[in-house]
C-alpha cells in the first residue's frame, strides 16, 4: 500500500533534530570518551617528546591544583554553563542554536548600555535591571532567527551563526564609537560603577558571584523543562513535532520560545562576563564561549546539571592548558583538540547506537511481518 | 464467486515440500519446524494474523533469509536457496506486496531489468516483448508490454510484476497479501488470473489474513499462529468460523452493529462543505468535498488508498488548512480552528500514521497519554505539571483499555503495535469526544486488536459520537458504518445508507466510475 505522506504545513524537522537523535550518551559513554580523547591527546603530546603524564599532570594542576586556579577554572565555568543550558533548551525542542556567540555579546553590551546608563540606581536594582536587559536583549536577538525558522522555515543554524557575526561586528562598533570610554583609544566602553560588579565570593581569587546565577539557572532550567508544561511542550515538540501538533501544541510558539529563552540564557551569560571578571564590556568579551557551550551541552547529555559539570570540566581544561603549555612547552591547542575528540568519539557513539536501533527495527519488522 | 476447474490432486507428488524450517531472530522463533507441501496447479493459501511468520516463511523460500535448520525440497531433490537468484532458477518467484517497479519505465523495460538474458548491455527489447505478450495472451493478463508503468492501474501493475516472476520462468508463485491494494472488482480479476495460472500447472503460495478471499480462492488452507503451523485443511472441508478460530486461537466475538439510521433527521453535528485542497506540489488532492455526520453515526468513507483520504482527515484535525470550503462542528465555523482549539471542541484524531501522529515513541506511556490534556486542570496547574493525577490517568487509561505494558515508564516505542493503538486510542476516546475522525484505525492490527478496536468504536458510537470512519478496508467500513460515502480522485462518488448498496456497486465507486 502507498502511504500518502502530504508535506504541507508539517513543521520543519531541523538539522538539530537529526543530531539530537544520535546524541543521546548514557554516563558511561560520556565518561568513556573523555579517557578515549586523553588517550588520542596522549599520543600527540609524546610525538612533540614530552611525557603525556607529566603534561596531564600540568594540566591538572593548571586547572584544579589550587584554591586560585580552581577559581579560575570555575570563572572560564560559568559563561560556558549558562550559555550551555541556553543552547541544550533550544535543542531540546529541536532547535539547533549556533548563535550563542552572539546572543552573548548583544546581552553583554545592552546590559553594560543599562549599567552605566542608570549608573546613580543602587546595586539591589541596577544589578537585577542589567540582568533582565541582558536576557531581553540575547532573547531578542535569538529571535530574529526564530522568526525567521517559524514564518519562513529558513534554518536557524544558518541564520544564527550569520547573526553572531553582525553581532560582533555590530559590538566593535558600538565600543569604538557611540559607547568607547571617553579619552581611550582601546575597544572598550567606560567601567561600570562599582555596585554593578558581580561581589567576588571566593577570598584572594577572582571568582565572582556570576557561578552562583549559573547554578540557580541550571537547577531552574531543570524544573522547568520536567516539570512544567512548557518544559514537556518542548521535549515533545523536539521529538516529534508532527504528533505535538496533532495534540494540540502551538508547535511553532515552542520552537520561537525556546529559541529565545536560549538567547537570553546566553544573553545572560554576556553579563556575567561584562559585569563580573571585565566590570565593562571589551571588543573581544568572549574567546568563543558561544560556540564552546555547544559542545558543553552535548557533553553533558542536554541536562542542566549535566551541562555544569561539563563547563567545570571544560573550564578547567581551557586553564589548565595555559599552565601546561608554559610548564611543559605543550601547545595549548592540544587542550582544544582534546575538547573536540571527546564530542568526536561521543557522535561517533551515538551514531552506532542508530545503526543499531535501526537494525533491530528491521529485524523488529521482519518479525512482524 | 465460485469458480469450478479441475481440482489438483493431492496424492502425486508434491512439487515442493518444505520440512521443519526453523527461523529465529534472537530468542524470538519466528519459524517453529514449519512443514507445508505445494502440489503443482495448487493454489495454496497462507493464512494467519500478523507476525504469524508468513513473511517469514516465504523470505526463506526465496532465498532473502536462511533457516536455522530444515529443508527445502523441490520434486523431491533438496535444494539451498541462498540467493533470489537461485529461487529464481529453481523456480519461485514472489510478487510483493509492495510493487518493485519504476513508475517511469516500459513494462518490457521493467521485466528485463537485471536480467542479462535479455542482451547484456543492451536488452533486446522486442524479443523481450514478444514474450511479455505470449506470456499475457496464455494467462489473459492484458498487459501491454510497451506502456509506461506510470500509466497503468493498480490491478494492471500487480498483473506486470506476476509477467515479471512468470518471465523469470516461475512455476511456484508466491503472492503476498495481493489483494490489499485492490478494489473488489480488481480482486475478481485477480483470482481469475490465478484460476489460469494454476489451471496451467503452475503453483499458487497465496498469503492473505483475509477468511473470506482464502475460502473463494484457495484448493488447500495452512494456518500459520505464533510461527507453527495449527493445520492444514481442504478448503472444502473447512469455513470461516474454524479458519478465524484456528487463526486466533480463540472463538471471536460476535460484533453485534446496532445501527441507527434514523438518526439522520436531526441537524447534523459536523458539516462538511465544499472542501477543495491543493498541496504545496500543486496537486488538488481534493476536490469537492460535502459531507454531513450526526451525533451517534458511524460515517464510513470508503476508498483506495490515495484518494484524499489522508488530506482529508488532516484538514479536518487542524493540520491542514484547506484552500476553499468550510467545516462547521455543533453550529460553529472551525475551518481555521487550531488543534487545541478544535480538541477543546470535543474533537479527537485517531491518526493513520499512529507512530508518527499518534505518539511520541520516545517517550513513556505516562507521557504520551497527556499529550492532549497536560495543560488543562488538574492535569497541570499555573504551568506546572502535576505528577499525580497524570501518574492516576495513565494507571486508569492503561487498566481500562487494556494496555500491555512493563510498567509506565516503559517508552512507547518498544510497545507492540496493538498496545500503540490501544494508547491512542485510550487518549482520544477517555475524554468522550463528540466528534472522532477515525483514519485507518485497525491498520496493521491483529484480528483480536482489530475486533477490540472496533468494539471501542461502537461503544462511542452508543454514547453519541458522531464518527468519521475512514479505512481502505471495505470490508471494515461496510461493516460497522451507518452511512457510507465512496471517495475517489478527492470527490465523494456517492453516499449510502447500510445494507442500501451492493458491494459491487460501491467497488465500481471506489474504482472511479460513476453510476
Amino acid at each position: 500500500m502507498t502511504q500518502p505522506s502530504p508535506e504541507t504545513s508539517r513543521p520543519s524537522v531541523s538539522f538539530g533534530q537529526i543530531l539530537q537523535r544520535v546524541f543521546n550518551p548514557d554516563l558511561a559513554s560520556t565518561l568513556g570518551s573523555i579517557v578515549l580523547a586523553m588517550i588520542v591527546g596522549a599520543g600527540l603530546i609524546a610525538l612533540r617528546g614530552v611525557n603525556p603524564l607529566l603534561a596531564y599532570q600540568a594540566l591538572f594542576d593548571g586547572a584544579f591544583g589550587n584554591l586560585n586556579s580552581i577559581a579560575e577554572s570555575l570563572i572560564v565555568a560559568t559563561p560556558l554553563a549558562l550559555a550551555g543550558i541556553g543552547v541544550t533548551i533550544a535543542f531540546r525542542a529541536g532547535v539547533f542554536n549556533v548563535g550563542a556567540e552572539g546572543q552573548l555579546y548583544i546581552g553583554a553590551i545592552a546590559s553594560t548600555y543599562v549599567g552605566l546608563k542608570f549608573a546613580n540606581l543602587p546595586g539591589y536594582l541596577l544589578i537585577p535591571l542589567m540582568m533582565l536587559t541582558a536576557m531581553l536583549a540575547g532573547g531578542l536577538w535569538a529571535g530574529i532567527a526564530g522568526l525567521l525558522k517559524v514564518w519562513m522555515g529558513a534554518s536557524e543554524m544558518i541564520n544564527t551563526i550569520m547573526l553572531n557575526y553582525i553581532a560582533t561586528f555590530l559590538v566593535s562598533y558600538l565600543v569604538h564609537g557611540p559607547l568607547q570610554e571617553p579619552g581611550s583609544p582601546l575597544g572598550q566602553t567606560a567601567m561600570l560603577p562599582a555596585q554593578a560588579w558581580l561581589v567576588h565570593i571566593l577570598p584572594r581569587t577572582r571568582l565572582h558571584a556570576g557561578l552562583i546565577i549559573a547554578v540557580i539557572v541550571s537547577i531552574i532550567a531543570a524544573v522547568v523543562l520536567w516539570r512544567t508544561t512548557w518544559g514537556f511542550h518542548i521535549r515533545v515538540v523536539g521529538k516529534n513535532p508532527i504528533a505535538a501538533q496533532a495534540a494540540g501544541i502551538k508547535v511553532n510558539w515552542i520552537l520561537l520560545s525556546a529559541l529565545m529563552a536560549s538567547g537570553a540564557l546566553a544573553g545572560l551569560a554576556g553579563f556575567g562576563e561584562a559585569a563580573g571578571p571585565q566590570h565593562r564590556m571589551i571588543e573581544y568579551i568572549s574567546p568563543g564561549y558561544g560556540y564552546t557551550a555547544i559542545v558543553v551541552a552535548l557533553l553533558g547529555q542536554l541536562n542542566p546539571l549535566g551541562v555544569l559539570a561539563a563547563a567545570i570540566l571544560f573550564g578547567g581544561l581551557e586553564v589548565g592548558a595555559t599552565t601546561m603549555e608554559s610548564a611543559v612547552g605543550v601547545p595549548s591547542a592540544v587542550v582544544t583538540v582534546i575538547q573536540y575528540l571527546i564530542v568526536l568519539f561521543l557522535i561517533g557513539r551515538g551514531a552506532f547506537d542508530l545503526i543499531r536501533q535501526k537494525l533491530h527495527r528491521e529485524k523488529k519488522l521482519e518479525q512482524r511481518t | 464467486m465460485e469458480f469450478t476447474e479441475k481440482k489438483p490432486s493431492f496424492d502425486d507428488q508434491p512439487i515442493l515440500q518444505v520440512k521443519d524450517i526453523v527461523v529465529t531472530y534472537g530468542s524470538f522463533v519466528a519459524n517453529d519446524h514449519i512443514n507445508l507441501d505445494i502440489h503443482p496447479g495448487e493454489i495454496h493459501a497462507l493464512l494467519g494474523e500478523n507476525g504469524a511468520g508468513k513473511t517469514t516463511l516465504m523470505k526463506v523460500l526465496v532465498g532473502l533469509l536462511q533457516p536455522k535448520s530444515g529443508k527445502i525440497f523441490l520434486e523431491n531433490q533438496e535444494v539451498t536457496i541462498n540467493s533470489a537468484i537461485t529461487a529464481q532458477s529453481v523456480g519461485i518467484g514472489m510478487v510483493h506486496q509492495h510493487f518493485m517497479l519504476i513508475p517511469t519505465l516500459t513494462v518490457a523495460q521493467n521485466v528485463c531489468i537485471g536480467l542479462r538474458s535479455a542482451g547484456y548491455p543492451f536488452p533486446d527489447l522486442r524479443k523481450v516483448s514478444n514474450r511479455i505478450r505470449e506470456l499475457s495472451e496464455r494467462y489473459n493478463l492484458q498487459v501491454d508490454p510497451n506502456v509506461k508503468v506510470s500509466q497503468l492501474s493498480v490491478g494492471a501493475q500487480q498483473r506486470v510484476e506476476i509477467i515479471k516472476v512468470l518471465y523469470r520462468g516461475a512455476r511456484i508463485l508466491i503472492l503476498d497479501e495481493p489483494t490489499a491494494v485492490l478494489t473488489p472488482q480488481e480482486t475478481d480479476g485477480l483470482f481469475e488470473v490465478i484460476q489460469n495460472l494454476a489451471q496451467q500447472n503452475n503453483s499458487i503460495i497465496f498469503i492473505s489474513h483475509k477468511l473470506n478471499e482464502v475460502m473463494t480462492i484457495s484448493h488447500r488452507i495452512t494456518v500459520l499462529r505464533q510461527g507453527k503451523v495449527v493445520a492444514t485443511r481442504n478448503t472444502p472441508e473447512t469455513d470461516v468460523r474454524e479458519l478465524a478460530r484456528l487463526m486466533v486461537g480463540h472463538d471471536l466475538g460476535n460484533l453485534n452493529v446496532r445501527h441507527n439510521v434514523a438518526k439522520t433527521t436531526t441537524p447534523p453535528l459536523v458539516r462538511i462543505e465544499n472542501l477543495r485542497f491543493v498541496d504545496e506540489r500543486k496537486l488538488e488532492s481534493l476536490r469537492r468535498i460535502d459531507l454531513d455526520i450526526h451525533e451517534g453515526e458511524i460515517h464510513g468513507i470508503a476508498g483506495v488508498d490515495g484518494n484524499g483520504q489522508e488530506e482529508l482527515a488532516r484538514i479536518l484535525a487542524g493540520l491542514f488548512t484547506p484552500t476553499a470550503g468550510k467545516v462547521w462542528l455543533a453550529g460553529q465555523d472551525i475551518t481555521h480552528a487550531s488543534p487545541a482549539r478544535r480538541i477543546s471542541a470535543g474533537m479527537a484524531y485517531i491518526p493513520g500514521d499512529r507512530q508518527r501522529t499518534g505518539l511520541v515513541l520516545d517517550m513513556s506511556v505516562i507521557e504520551n497519554s497527556i499529550l492532549e490534556l497536560n495543560t488543562h486542570n488538574p492535569y497541570s496547574k499555573n504551568g506546572f505539571m502535576n505528577f499525580n493525577e497524570i501518574n492516576n490517568l495513565a494507571t486508569n487509561l492503561v487498566q481500562s483499555y487494556d494496555i500491555r505494558c512493563r510498567d509506565l515508564q516503559q517508552n512507547v516505542g518498544t510497545l507492540s503495535g496493538g498496545n500503540q493503538q490501544k494508547l491512542v486510542l485510550a487518549r482520544q476516546l477517555f475524554r468522550n469526544p463528540r466528534f472522532i475522525i477515525a483514519m485507518q484505525p485497525t491498520r496493521g492490527l491483529d484480528v483480536g486488536a482489530t475486533e477490540y478496536v472496533h468494539s471501542m468504536l461502537i461503544e462511542q458510537q452508543k454514547m453519541g459520537s458522531a464518527i468519521l470512519l475512514i479505512s481502505t478496508e471495505l470490508d471494515e467500513v461496510l461493516e460497522l458504518s451507518d452511512r457510507i460515502s465512496v471517495i475517489y480522485g478527492g470527490q465523494i462518488m456517492g453516499t449510502f445508507h447500510h445494507g442500501q448498496t451492493k458491494k459491487e456497486t460501491i467497488g465500481l465507486l471506489m474504482a472511479g466510475k460513476t453510476l
